[in-house]
């Protein structure tokens, strides 16, 4: 297996008045177990050190390096060259801010997205006790919120979105996740109502067109549309609250509760 | 030049240094984290295995203390350590676990009843108590008496590291991801702040702070083969390093993982040997027994890495384009046992080496993988040699790992150090007023902004950064390894002082219009050469073997002579560290003696009665070690 690699990265550095987006062609000799993660940092030593691209725990662990492969969203770090032809194609994720060739924007978006759902813990601190032992909690349910807390922020979801490549103002399905993390958390106060305000509306929730992208890219395997789902049935639930008798709410919510398979 | 004004200054925003934001942040003190990266994606971010803390609800745990983990925690540092912080270490950090519990960390809970576990690869039933279910659990890690690391699933750095974000989303900590600090600004007292240069613009700020917390994890990337991310290359370290007051603790003393991949580096976890997995060589044979008859690949982390190099040395490598490495072996274990038992090994291997572990052998060699030393701070954080400026988690030597830091105890280590030292420094921010000294400003800026002209004006006619990198990168591996001795350390420190001289010459290859990546390596690569420095030459100077350095022409662990913390200064326009030595612990409330594993000869010291004595505390505290 000596393939002679061919990939042709998207060049463009919106500092530079000079520079005009384009895409330029480096070759690689491809190694038994080659990693993109490798054949970038090649180009980048042996060919142009100007290449722009962002790796850091290169374990598929922190969620640095997605980008756009031959079409498709995915981390670059642990994507094999041997599962891809010899004509390679990177563009940078679409959606977040460019910084420069492969290099996106995605910590300001999601720390934005973020303050907008008030992504915390609702509880009160000054409650904690050093002396006290810590408050119990089922297995099962710490199994459930880190299930959701997984979620490493890559943005492939994002970027694989209709409605956000649409709406700049779509929050995306690892946001409505992680909003997901917190309803589920015993240890939030934040009522249905709250969370009916953060993601009730066309920038969250009902923005979805529910076609799935986001889940098929995820590198994670986050159940992505099961979230969407749940976070949608309790937002429905909550707006024929005065209607319902309680009884039969209750009942339906804790069908859409998230610990449950369906 | 852009300047912002806060209170703390956290360069770094790992779980160390977001969780000294977040107790600033609490006391109502305006906070600037600074990070390469966002900061979920810091290196906190790649722990798996969890954290220790001496809660005690796991059957396992039972009669677990802070006294036990205090006791481990120095015996796992062969006597290196500072026990006054050992001990604050082991009796803080359940209520620091507890605490990230009531923050929102989802860690794994205590199940009532009987389950069944596994120890050296032995399936066991044991019955967790029913008044324990729903705390804290905890699983077994190597060096520890009891099971005692905390931990979600397979992925705690990453719920610990998402819970301190979020806090500090809530607290209002301002956030200024891809920066990185190239300069600290101090007037020879004081440390005011930093100059920092953005990664988006390629432009330098200054940012002045009454405070300034130095939290930037490790300086892996002076080794070739390390487990560490691509961005720790000892950034914080090096800005301390270059102001010529703050010294480094002991950088010899440096962690060395048998089973790193080759070619990404990524660490598979010791339960593939727990299990019954083995080494093999170059011709498939499986060469451990023949050094350790005894133990063979279950000898401890040091010993067998030692080995593999050993066998290796002798030609007995497998050749690949990545560099020579030896087999691990776990088909016989099977499917069922590597899909299920060893998952997360199965999928390291599929994903980034594309070999299949049940029918494939996994390319491994000894990985470098934890760094011991670090900005040498007191027991409050607080740096040598300038005030205002603090250090914490993998950057600083604190020094409760002295020479080789146990599994599980670095992340607990960065939010203990946050929780502990975030109040020393609040203590600090009360009392303190600072006159920012445009002199100061002016002269650490200049320092900068002249060393990129120069680079600049190198250009194609300079050193080749990336070159001179990797030339760096292959000295410590072969010099400066698990193995070391007199003339590879001589030889190898000369080697890096002819890279340092070569390094004053770096040019750049592409043009730099606003950020180029070149340009940070070019930047960071001097520093780098210095950190490689201090640890070729205080692993040359120090003639013993402890923890993890290994000297083979001195065997023994020398109490009498070396039973002291190595200082490595830097002084401007050298290319050797100036060394100086401090005592390891300002007293010892648990005695030199032998850890119970990994062997060796020990030279006594001498300790006069008062270093043998805790103040404040009474016998039995107080034995001499001929009473023992
Ligand atoms: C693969 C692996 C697995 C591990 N598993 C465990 C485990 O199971 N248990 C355990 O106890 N320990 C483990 N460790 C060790 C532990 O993870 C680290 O020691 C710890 O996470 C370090 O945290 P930190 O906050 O000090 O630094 P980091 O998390 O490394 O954060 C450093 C921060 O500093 C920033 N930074 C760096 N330089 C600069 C600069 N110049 N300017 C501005 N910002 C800068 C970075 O962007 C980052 O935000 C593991 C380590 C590795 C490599
Ligand atoms: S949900 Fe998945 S794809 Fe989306 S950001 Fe998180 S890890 Fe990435
Ligand atoms: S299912 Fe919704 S969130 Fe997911 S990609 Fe489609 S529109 Fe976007
Ligand atoms: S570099 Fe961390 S996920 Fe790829």
């Amino acid at each position: 297996m000596s393939r002679r690699l061919h990939l042709e990265i998207f060049r463009y550095n919106p500092l530079d008045p000079d520079s005009v987006p384009r895409m330029q062609s480096f070759y690689v000799n491809e190694y038994d177990s080659m990693t993109l993660f490798i054949a970038l940092n090649l180009i980048r030593e042996e060919q142009d050190p100007g290449v722009q691209f962002d790796f850091c725990c290169r374990a598929g662990i922190c969620g640095s390096c997605g980008m756009v492969i031959n079409g498709r969203p995915g981390l670059a770090c642990h994507t094999q060259t041997r599962d891809l032809p010899d004509h390679i194609v990177l563009h940078p994720l679409p959606v977040f801010k460019l910084i420069g060739d492969l290099s996106v924007d995605t910590g300001t978006w999601f720390r934005n997205v973020g303050k907008r759902i008030e992504a915390w813990v609702h509880t009160d601190d000054t409650a904690f006790n050093p002396a006290d032992e810590e408050s119990r909690m089922e297995n099962a349910l710490a199994e459930q919120i880190f299930e959701l807390d997984r979620c490493v922020e890559c943005g492939c979801c994002i970027a694989a979105c209709g409605t956000a490549r649409m709406r700049e103002d779509f929050m995306g399905a690892a946001t409505i996740n992680r909003v997901a993390r917190f309803y589920i958390d015993p240890r939030d106060k934040r009522s249905d109502d709250d969370y009916y305000d953060v993601i009730g509306n066309d920038e969250g929730v009902f923005g979805c067109m529910g076609l799935l992208g986001c889940e098929d890219v995820c590198p994670k395997k986050i159940p992505l549309q099961d979230q969407l789902g749940i976070m949608r049935r309790m937002l429905a639930l909550n707006s024929v609250k005065g209607i319902l008798p309680k009884g039969i709410l209750d009942r339906l919510r804790h069908k859409g509760c998230c610990h449950e398979k369906h | 030049m852009q300047i912002f004004h806060t209170d703390l200054l956290c360069i770094g925003a790992g779980l160390a240094g977001e969780r000294v934001a977040v107790e600033a942040a609490m006391a109502g003190f305006g906070v600037t984290c600074l990070s390469i990266v966002p900061p979920r994606r810091s290196h906190s971010s790649a722990a798996q295995g969890g954290m220790q803390a001496a809660l005690g609800n796991a059957v396992m745990g039972k009669g677990d203390s802070p006294d036990v983990h205090f006791a481990d925690t120095v015996k796992g540092s062969d006597w290196g350590c500072d026990q006054e912080v050992a001990r604050i270490f082991a009796d803080t950090a359940p209520i620091v676990m507890r605490e990230m519990a009531h923050w929102g960390v989802p860690w794994n809970r205590v199940v009532a009843g009987t389950h069944t576990y596994y120890k050296g690869g032995k399936p066991f039933e044991a019955e967790e108590a029913a008044d324990k279910h729903g705390l804290i659990h905890a699983r077994a890690f190597g060096g520890t008496a009891k099971w005692r690391t905390c931990y979600t699933a397979d992925g705690t750095g990453r719920a610990v590291l998402n819970t301190l974000d979020t806090k500090c989303l809530q607290y209002g900590v301002s956030i200024h991801d891809r920066t990185q600090a190239e300069a600290l600004i101090h007037d020879g007292t004081r440390c005011m702040g930093a100059i920092v240069r953005c990664l988006k613009t390629g432009q330098l700020m200054a940012y002045l702070a009454r405070a300034t917390l130095i939290a930037t994890g490790g300086y892996g990337r002076i080794y070739r083969a390390t487990t560490n991310a691509v961005i720790c290359d000892g950034g914080g370290q090096i800005i301390a390093l270059d102001t010529g007051l703050v010294p480094m603790g002991n950088m010899e003393a440096v962690q060395f993982h048998p089973t790193g991949t080759v070619p990404t580096d990524i660490l598979v976890t010791e339960g593939c040997r727990g299990d019954g997995g083995t080494l093999l060589d170059v011709n498939g044979y499986r060469f451990m027994p023949d050094y350790e008859p005894d133990k063979a690949e279950l000898a401890s982390r040091d010993v067998v890495s030692r080995r593999m190099i050993e066998h290796m040395r002798k030609g007995f490598g497998v050749p690949s384009p990545y560099g020579e490495h030896l087999w691990l072996d776990i088909r016989h274990l099977g499917e069922r046992h590597i899909t299920t038992k060893l998952r997360e090994v199965y999928d390291i291997c599929t994903n980034f080496l594309g070999v299949d572990p049940i029918h494939q052998l996994i390319p491994v060699r000894p990985t470098h993988h934890y760094s011991m030393g670090g900005v040498r701070v007191d027991k409050s954080g607080a740096a040598y040699g300038l005030s205002g400026l603090f250090s914490a988690g993998e950057s600083a030597c604190w020094d409760m790992h002295g020479f080789n830091r146990l599994g599980g105890n670095s992340l607990a280590e960065t939010v203990v150090a946050g929780s502990y030292i975030g109040k020393q420094v609040v203590q600090f921010l009360q009392g303190t007023e600072v006159d920012f000294s445009s002199a100061a400003i002016r002269n650490a800026h200049s320092k900068v902004a002249e060393r990129i002209a120069r680079i600049e004006s190198n250009g194609r006619s300079g050193e080749n950064c990336f070159t001179l990198r990797n030339a760096m990168q292959d000295v410590m591996m072969e010099h400066v390894g698990i193995f070391r001795n007199e003339a590879d350390l001589t030889a190898g420190v000369e080697k890096l002082q002819t890279l340092l001289e070569r390094s004053a010459n770096i040019g750049l290859q592409a043009p730099s219009r606003g950020f180029t990546p070149e340009m940070s390596m070019a930047l960071r690569l001097p520093g780098m050469l210095k950190l490689a420095l201090c640890t070729a030459y205080g692993a040359l100077m120090r003639t013993e073997s402890r923890g993890a350095h290994t000297r083979e022409d001195y065997p023994e662990r020398n109490d009498r002579d070396w039973l002291n913390r190595t200082l490595a200064y830097w002084a401007e326009g050298e290319t050797l560290p100036t060394l100086k030595y401090e005592d390891a612990s300002p007293y010892f409330e648990i005695p030199p003696g032998d850890r119970g594993y990994g062997g060796g000869k020990i030279i006594p010291a001498d300790l006069p009665p008062e270093k043998l004595t805790v103040p404040g505390r009474p016998a039995p505290h107080t034995a001499t070690p001929e009473k023992q």
